[in-house]
């Protein structure tokens, strides 16, 4: 269902009917492209809308079809792209300045395999910049604006991702979590969002900003389409070393087993803040699948606490060094100057925008000489607890839920100045990313002002299948 | 904070630099939040999972078009990427 209220056929039923003849992609495509014609100009999801090469790729897919030929399992289904995953000869500008108009040379290995399986791709989406915030209020283009509310953030950072698929532009789309950029702007637009286990999906080709952290995963209007998104991109790629070296089992089947004797786990020491509304969603969700055959136990998770303190030194750590490469000699922006050291600072200077300057300060000063003890490698240790208090929740529980966002979305410039502020939206996601586990938000209801509340279902490593079950199983309660 | 900028290779303007130092003093008062837990014996993670070094192997490979990369650095030249002088400028 998009944020109208219009209902849209699976991405699974088109690609059926595709595939089998009775629906053409090339109708599938001016669907979309009309949808974003029509609500684009005031949601602004995307940097670039690619209509014409949709429009070729519907024609290549029809052409394949009537030749007798399979495109694949996602043959016909729209696609948007977070604009910080490569796309050849495509500009790829991860909402930045120093990015601004650089077209790379080569594809994404999930761009690939959403064209192996037939997939097509409509744009490429808005992000705060560098994949750094929580609204989308940092992309150097402006903001997105929350297709249940112009007046309201979409979250972030990859706002552009969800709205797409909350407003009806694409099917799916893929996004990036490093702290949450998939899950919270899935659960502030109403829809399905996943971050998979580390090295699920492989990164080559998404422009890094914290390497331990950063996995891609999709943005969908259902579970079962989430999963038919994760079964064709999730694997390994000898391009990704972190990539696990083994076949995932299929999620679209997993689904179809129910939650009877699922152990699910209340975090009883979950750190407070969240608005009354969404906690009463939360508090449904459990009765939902206990309704359901699961069981409620109660875990804790004594370090989950200690998880922005962590990130927030461990993350822009990593990003000081990952956006050492935007130099102005190789791609993007140069600022000319007498010498290299003054070009690269005053290119820098000019390129990023506060809050990535504002990070790769932090993190530089987190890993100089004489603090790097006191603020990276203490970290590096919460994050150890942080892992093992998870572990040995998930030896009670086979899912915990949380909430996903502490409150539904929230208005245009209400954080103000203080970048904790925002920081803080990301509290019950970012745990998950420093522990490496899976975790995904699902639309559960509506909160103040009627807007969307997302649930959070947090599982351990490859723990998919099982957290797949529940989020569906969520679905079905509500239906 | 200002040689922090310079490590960084960030040109910041003084109010730039004034602005960051607040907002990075009030977060790092945060972050005292941990100093009351005992790390003695705790690990550190930099990595969800181990890793092992991957060799691959030792075959010629397909690499990225020349002209291509090229095309999108700001400056290039005979085959290479230009930039303003390194060395030699003082003295």
């Amino acid at each position: 269902m998009t944020a109208d209220g219009t209902s849209t056929p699976s991405a699974a039923a088109v690609a059926a009917a595709v595939r089998s003849g009775a629906t053409k992609a090339a109708d599938v495509v001016e669907q979309h492209l009309a949808a974003i014609a029509a609500r684009e100009p005031e949601i602004h999801a995307f940097n670039t809308v690619l209509a014409e090469q949709a429009r070729e790729r519907a024609a290549q897919i029809d052409a394949s079809v009537a030749a007798g030929n399979d495109p694949g399992p996602l043959a016909g289904v729209t696609v948007a792209l977070k604009d910080n995953m490569c796309t050849r000869g495509v500009p790829t500008t991860c909402s930045s300045k120093i990015l601004d108009g650089w077209k790379p040379p080569y594809d994404a290995t999930v761009v690939n395999m959403l064209r192996d399986a037939g997939a097509i791709i409509v744009g490429k989406t808005n992000l705060d910049e560098f994949a750094m915030g929580s609204s989308t209020e940092n992309s150097a283009f402006g903001p997105t604006r929350n297709p249940h509310d112009t007046s309201r953030v979409p979250g972030g950072s990859s706002g552009g991702s969800a709205a797409a698929v909350a407003a009806g532009f694409s099917q799916i789309a893929l996004g990036s979590d490093t702290g949450g950029s998939i899950r919270q702007p899935a659960a502030l637009c109403g829809v399905v969002g996943v971050k998979p286990t580390y090295g699920y999906v492989s990164r080559y080709g998404l422009v890094a900003f914290a390497s331990s952290l950063d996995q891609i995963g999709p943005f969908a209007s259902s579970v079962e389409d989430a999963a038919l998104m994760l079964d064709v991109i999730g694997g390994h790629d000898p391009h990704d070393s972190t990539s696990i070296p083994q076949r995932h089992p299929s999620l679209t089947e997993a689904i179809q087993q129910g939650v009877e004797g699922l152990r699910v786990g209340r975090i009883t020491d979950l750190p407070e803040g969240a608005d009354p509304d969404v906690q009463e969603r939360l508090d449904a969700a459990f009765e939902a699948l206990r309704a359901a055959g699961a069981t409620i136990v109660d875990v804790q998770v004594p370090a989950f606490t200690f998880g922005l303190t962590a990130y927030y030194l461990i993350a822009p750590a990593e990003a000081s060094s990952n956006l050492a490469r935007y130099d102005g000699v190789r791609y993007g922006l140069r600022v000319d100057a007498a010498d290299t050291n003054e070009m690269y600072g005053v290119t820098r200077a000019a390129g990023f925008g506060d809050e990535v300057k504002r990070r790769i300060m932090l993190g530089t000063y987190a890993l100089s000489a004489g603090y790097y003890d006191a603020y990276y490698g203490k970290a590096l240790k919460v994050r150890r607890l942080i892992h093992d208090d998870f572990e040995r929740a998930y030896q009670q529980a086979d899912v915990l839920l949380t909430p996903t966002s502490p409150s539904v979305a929230f208005k245009f410039g209400s954080k103000g100045d203080n970048p904790f502020a925002m920081y803080l939206c990301d509290t019950y996601t970012i745990p998950t990313n420093l522990a490496g586990h899976p975790g995904m938000s699902v639309p559960f209801g509506t909160g103040a002002e009627g807007l969307p509340v997302g649930v959070q279902v947090l599982a351990g490593t490859l723990q998919e299948p099982v957290m797949f079950r529940a989020a569906a199983a969520l679905e079905r309660a509500l239906s | 904070m200002a040689k922090v900028a310079r490590l960084a290779r960030l040109a910041l303007a003084p109010d730039e630099i004034e602005r960051m130092t607040a907002q990075l003093d009030g977060m790092l008062e945060h972050f005292a939040d941990v100093d009351a837990l005992d790390l003695t014996d705790v690990a550190p993670m930099t990595q969800p999972f181990p890793l092992v070094n991957v060799f691959r192997a030792d075959v010629v490979q397909p690499c990225l078009d020349r002209e291509e990369v090229l095309a999108a650095a700001p400056a290039s030249e005979d085959g290479r990427f230009r930039v303003p002088p390194t060395v030699g400028l003082e003295g």
